[in-house]
C-alpha cells in the first residue's frame, strides 16, 4: 500500500516538473520569436528636422522644405574632412552618387572651409549638394551621435538611420529600399 | 581558402565518427563489452575536431577575408595575439572551442576510467555523444565558422575592441572548461542512475571532474570579473549582470554538488541530491548558452542575435531536460534504508543547509535573470533588475550561512556535540567587537553592516585557526574555507568603505574636495597601431601630502570605430585607487571618475586560494578515512 502511494505521488511530482518545463519552455519559445522587442529603433519613422543651412562654398541659404521634396527619396550623409571613417566610406558613396535614384546629400560637420575642398577634389564628390555645418548645430537637430552617420528620408521621413560609416551590406539595403 | 575547407571537411568527419560511436555504444552496451574501436573512434572524433579548429585559427592568422567568421571579426593591423584570440572571440569560433574542450573531455575521461564498469563507460559515452552530435550539428548547420564570402573583402570589420585585452583572450576557454566539464559529470550521473552504481567508489570518481570543472569555473568567472573592474570603467567587479549571473548559477549548484559527494564518498545517503545537482549544473549551464547566444537577453556579452540558433538550443536544451526528467524518475532508487540515519547536529546537516542556502541563493539569482524575460512575453511590461534586488535578498541570509559554514566544518560525521562550547562562543564575541570597532565611524546602516561583517570576520577567525590547528588534515578544504571567508569579508569591506567622486574636467584645470586637490595637467595624444589614444595626465594632492599621478586613457579604435576607456589603477597592498575618463559629446570637457577601493587585491587572490583549495583536493592521493 505505502509503496503504491509512493509511486503514485512520485508520478504526480513528475507530471508537475514537466508541465512546468513545459511552459518554461513555451515561454522562451514565444520570447524568441518577438525577440525584436529587445532592441529598441531609435529615431525611426522619425519626421525630418526644420532647419535652415548655409550651401557649401556660397553665400545661399537654403531650407529643410525648399530642399526636401516630399515626394522623393534622399540619402543625408554627415562627413568632416578630420574624420577618418568618412575616407573609408567614401568610396561606397561615389559608388552610390552613380545611381540616379539616389539623391545624395552632404552635411559637412564642424569642418573648414578648405580642408574640405581639399578633401573632395582628393576623393571626389558624390554629393548632389552639400549643406554647411560650422557649429555642429544641425546634426544635433538631427539626433546624430558624430561623424560618419547616414540617414535614410522618404517622404519627409527618416526611415533608417546608419551610424558610423557604411559598409557593403547596408550599400545593398540602401539600394533595396530606394526601389 | 583552403584551411577553411579543410576545417569544414573535417567538421563533417569529426561529425561521422560521433555518429559511428553512438552506433558502437548502442552494440556494445548490449552485449555488455567495450570494444577498442570505441577508441579509436573517439581519438578520431578528437582529432578531427582539433584540424577544425587549427585551420580556423590559421585562417585568423593569416587574416584570409574569403572566411566569413573572420572578416567580420579581424583586421589586418590587429596583433597577432588578439588575431588568434580573435577565433574564440565570436559565436562561431567560441562554438567550435566548446566542441573541442567536449571532444577532449570525452577522451580523457574513457582513458581515467579504467577502474569503473564497461557498462558505465559506455554508457557515459553515449550520453555524451548525444551531446557531441547535438552541438556538431548545431554548429554545421546554423553557426558554421568556414562559410565563403565572394568576392573576397580587402579587409575585415574589426573585432570589438573592449574584448582586445590579454584577460578576456583567456577568459573564454578557461570559462568553457568549466561548463564543459558540468557535461561529463551529467553523463556520468545519468549512466550511474540507469545501472544502479552509486557507490562511495563511484563518488570519488565523479569527484574528480566535479572539482575539475569547479577550478575553471571560479578561474573562469574570477577572470571575467577582474576584466570587468579594469576595462569596463565602472569601478565594480560584479554588476548582476544576466551573462554574469548564468555563470554563478552553475558555480552555486556545483559548490553544492561538491560538498554531496564529499559526503557521498563517505556513506551512501544525498544520492538524490548528487543526481538532481548534476542534472541541474550542466542544465544551467547550456541555459546560459540559450540566453548568450539566442538574442533574448542584451548585454555586454551577447553575440550577433540570431533567433534560429536559439531555437535549436532551447529545443536541445528541452529534451535534455525531459530526457533527464525520466531516468531521474525512472530509474533512481533512493537508498531509503540509510537516509534518516544521522542526528540532526552532524556534518550531514550541514552540508543540507549548505545545499538549501545554495538553492536559495540558485532561486534569488534565477528570478532575477529571467523573470524580466517572463514579464516581457507575458504582459509586454519591461523591468530590469538590479543589485538593489540581489542585495536585499542575498545580504539577510549571509548572516545565517557564514555562521553555518564557520560551525559545519568542525562537526562530526552522523553524530556530533558542539565541542570547544566557550572557544566558539569566545571567537563570536572578539569578532562582534573587532567589527564594532571597525565600523565606529561610519554612520549609515550601523547595525546591519556590524552583523555582517561580525559573522563575516566570525567565519575568518575560526578558518584561519582550522587551518593552523588540523594542520595537513583536509587542508584543501580549510584553503577553500578559508579563502572563500576572506573573500566575503574583502567585499563586505569593500562595499562599506569605498569612495567614489565624479566631475568634470577640461584641461589644466583642478578639482578640490575634502582638503584633496585634483589636477588635470595635460592630455597627451599619440597613434598606436589600431588605435589613437588619448593619455590625461591627472596629479592627486592628497590631504595628507602625498601625491599620486593618474593616467587614464581612452582609445579610439579605428576597426571598428570604438571608443574604449582604459582606468589607470594604483594597486597597493590594502587599497586600490581607480581613475577613469570618459568623453562628453561636442566639449572639451572629459568626466573623470575617481574611486578610492579597499581590499581588491585582496579579493582576487582570495578567490585564487579557493581554486587552489580545488587543486589541492584533486592532487590529493587518497582520501583518509
Amino acid at each position: 500500500m505505502v509503496f503504491l502511494k509512493k509511486k503514485m505521488r512520485s508520478k504526480f511530482f513528475l507530471f508537475i516538473i514537466i508541465l512546468i518545463f513545459i511552459i518554461i519552455f513555451l515561454i522562451f519559445y514565444k520570447g524568441l520569436t518577438n525577440y525584436s522587442i529587445y532592441t529598441p529603433k531609435i529615431n525611426i519613422e522619425n519626421d525630418i528636422p526644420v532647419f535652415s543651412a548655409n550651401i557649401f562654398d556660397s553665400d545661399l541659404q537654403v531650407s529643410s522644405k525648399e530642399l526636401f521634396d516630399p515626394k522623393k527619396s534622399y540619402l543625408l550623409n554627415i562627413w568632416s574632412s578630420w574624420c577618418v571613417p568618412c575616407r573609408d566610406e567614401h568610396a561606397l558613396l561615389m559608388d552610390l552618387s552613380k545611381d540616379e535614384k539616389v539623391n545624395l546629400i552632404g552635411l559637412n560637420y564642424k569642418d573648414r572651409l578648405n580642408n574640405a575642398k581639399n578633401y573632395l577634389n582628393e576623393l571626389g564628390n558624390p554629393y548632389s549638394k552639400i549643406l554647411v555645418d560650422e557649429t555642429g548645430t544641425i546634426a544635433i537637430e538631427w539626433g546624430a551621435f558624430g561623424v560618419p552617420e547616414t540617414f535614410l528620408i522618404y517622404e519627409n521621413k527618416v526611415i533608417k538611420k546608419y551610424i558610423g560609416p557604411l559598409n557593403q551590406q547596408f550599400l545593398i539595403e540602401i539600394k533595396s529600399l530606394i526601389k | 581558402m583552403l584551411s577553411s575547407t579543410i576545417g569544414y571537411y573535417s567538421l563533417i568527419l569529426g561529425l561521422c565518427s560521433s555518429i559511428i560511436i553512438f552506433y558502437f555504444s548502442i552494440i556494445n552496451y548490449q552485449d555488455k563489452i567495450l570494444d577498442i574501436k570505441i577508441f579509436y573512434f573517439t581519438f578520431f572524433q578528437l582529432f578531427f575536431v582539433i584540424i577544425s579548429f587549427l585551420s580556423l585559427v590559421l585562417s585568423f592568422i593569416y587574416s584570409d577575408f574569403s572566411n566569413e567568421t573572420v572578416f567580420n571579426n579581424s583586421h589586418t593591423t590587429k596583433p597577432l595575439f588578439y588575431k588568434i584570440s580573435g577565433t574564440w572571440g565570436n559565436h562561431e569560433g567560441s562554438l567550435l572551442l566548446w566542441q573541442l574542450v567536449l571532444t577532449l573531455f570525452i577522451f580523457i575521461f574513457l582513458f581515467k576510467s579504467n577502474n569503473q564498469s564497461k557498462q558505465y563507460r559506455i554508457l557515459t559515452l553515449l550520453f555524451q555523444e548525444i551531446i557531441i552530435i547535438g552541438f556538431f550539428i548545431f554548429i554545421i548547420k546554423t553557426s558554421n565558422p568556414f562559410n565563403y564570402i565572394f568576392p573576397i573583402p580587402k579587409q575585415g570589420l574589426g573585432l570589438n575592441p573592449i574584448l582586445q585585452d590579454p584577460l578576456l583572450a583567456i577568459h573564454p576557454p578557461i570559462l568553457y572548461v568549466g561548463y564543459v566539464g558540468s557535461s561529463i559529470i551529467f553523463s556520468s550521473v545519468l549512466a550511474a542512475t540507469i545501472l544502479n552504481i552509486i557507490s562511495r567508489d563511484w563518488a570519488s570518481h565523479l569527484k574528480k571532474w566535479i572539482l575539475v570543472t569547479w577550478f575553471f569555473l571560479s578561474l573562469g568567472i574570477l577572470f571575467g570579473s577582474i576584466w570587468a573592474y579594469y576595462e569596463l570603467g565602472w569601478g565594480g567587479f560584479w554588476f548582476w549582470d544576466p551573462v554574469e549571473n548564468v555563470s554563478l548559477m552553475p558555480w552555486l549548484t556545483l559548490t553544492a554538488l561538491l560538498h554531496c559527494v564529499l559526503v557521498l564518498e563517505k556513506k551512501i545517503v544525498l544520492t538524490s541530491w548528487v543526481v538532481i545537482l548534476s542534472i541541474m549544473t550542466f542544465t544551467l549551464s547550456m541555459c546560459g548558452t540559450f540566453l548568450v547566444r539566442s538574442g533574448i537577453l542584451n548585454s555586454v556579452h551577447s553575440f550577433a542575435n540570431d533567433p534560429e540558433r536559439g531555437l535549436y538550443i532551447l529545443i536541445f536544451l528541452f529534451s535534455l531536460i525531459f530526457l533527464s526528467i525520466f531516468i531521474f524518475f525512472f530509474f533512481h532508487k533512493q537508498n531509503i534504508k540509510n537516509y534518516s540515519s544521522f542526528f540532526w547536529l552532524s556534518k550531514e546537516t550541514s552540508i543540507l543547509i549548505n545545499n538549501w542556502f545554495m538553492m536559495y541563493f540558485l532561486s534569488v539569482v534565477l528570478i532575477g535573470t529571467i523573470y524580466p524575460i517572463f514579464l516581457e512575453v507575458i504582459s509586454s511590461q519591461k523591468i530590469s533588475v538590479g543589485p538593489p534586488f540581489y542585495h536585499k535578498l542575498i545580504i539577510p541570509f549571509l548572516f545565517p550561512f557564514l555562521l553555518a559554514m564557520a560551525i559545519g566544518p568542525n562537526l562530526k560525521w552522523i553524530k556530533s556535540n558542539l565541542e570547544n562550547k566557550v572557544n566558539l562562543i569566545l571567537f563570536f564575541v572578539l569578532s562582534i567587537f573587532v567589527s564594532s570597532f571597525i565600523l565606529k565611524n561610519s554612520d549609515q546602516k550601523f547595525l546591519i553592516n556590524t552583523f555582517l561583517l561580525s559573522s563575516a570576520f566570525y567565519l575568518f577567525f575560526i578558518s584561519i585557526r582550522d587551518l593552523f590547528t588540523k594542520k595537513l588534515k583536509n587542508f584543501s578544504q580549510n584553503i577553500a574555507h578559508f579563502g572563500f571567508s576572506l573573500l566575503i569579508l574583502s567585499i563586505l569591506l569593500n562595499n562599506i568603505f569605498s569612495t567614489e567622486i565624479i566631475f568634470n574636467l577640461k584641461e589644466s584645470e583642478s578639482f578640490e574636495y575634502n582638503g584633496n586637490k585634483i589636477i588635470f595637467n595635460e592630455i597627451i595624444q599619440n597613434n598606436q597601431k589600431n588605435y589613437v589614444s588619448i593619455i590625461g595626465n591627472f596629479t592627486i594632492e592628497n590631504f595628507d601630502g602625498k601625491i599620486d599621478n593618474f593616467k587614464p586613457e581612452l582609445r579610439i579604435y579605428n576597426q571598428p570605430n570604438i571608443v574604449t576607456s582604459e582606468a589607470d589603477i594604483k594597486t597597493s597592498f590594502l587599497s586600490d585607487k581607480f581613475m577613469v575618463m570618459n568623453l562628453v559629446q561636442n566639449q572639451e570637457y572629459f568626466n573623470v571618475r575617481y574611486q578610492v577601493k579597499p581590499f581588491m587585491i585582496w579579493i582576487w587572490s582570495s578567490v585564487v586560494l579557493i581554486c587552489l583549495g580545488a587543486l589541492i583536493g584533486f592532487f590529493k592521493k587518497k582520501n583518509e578515512k
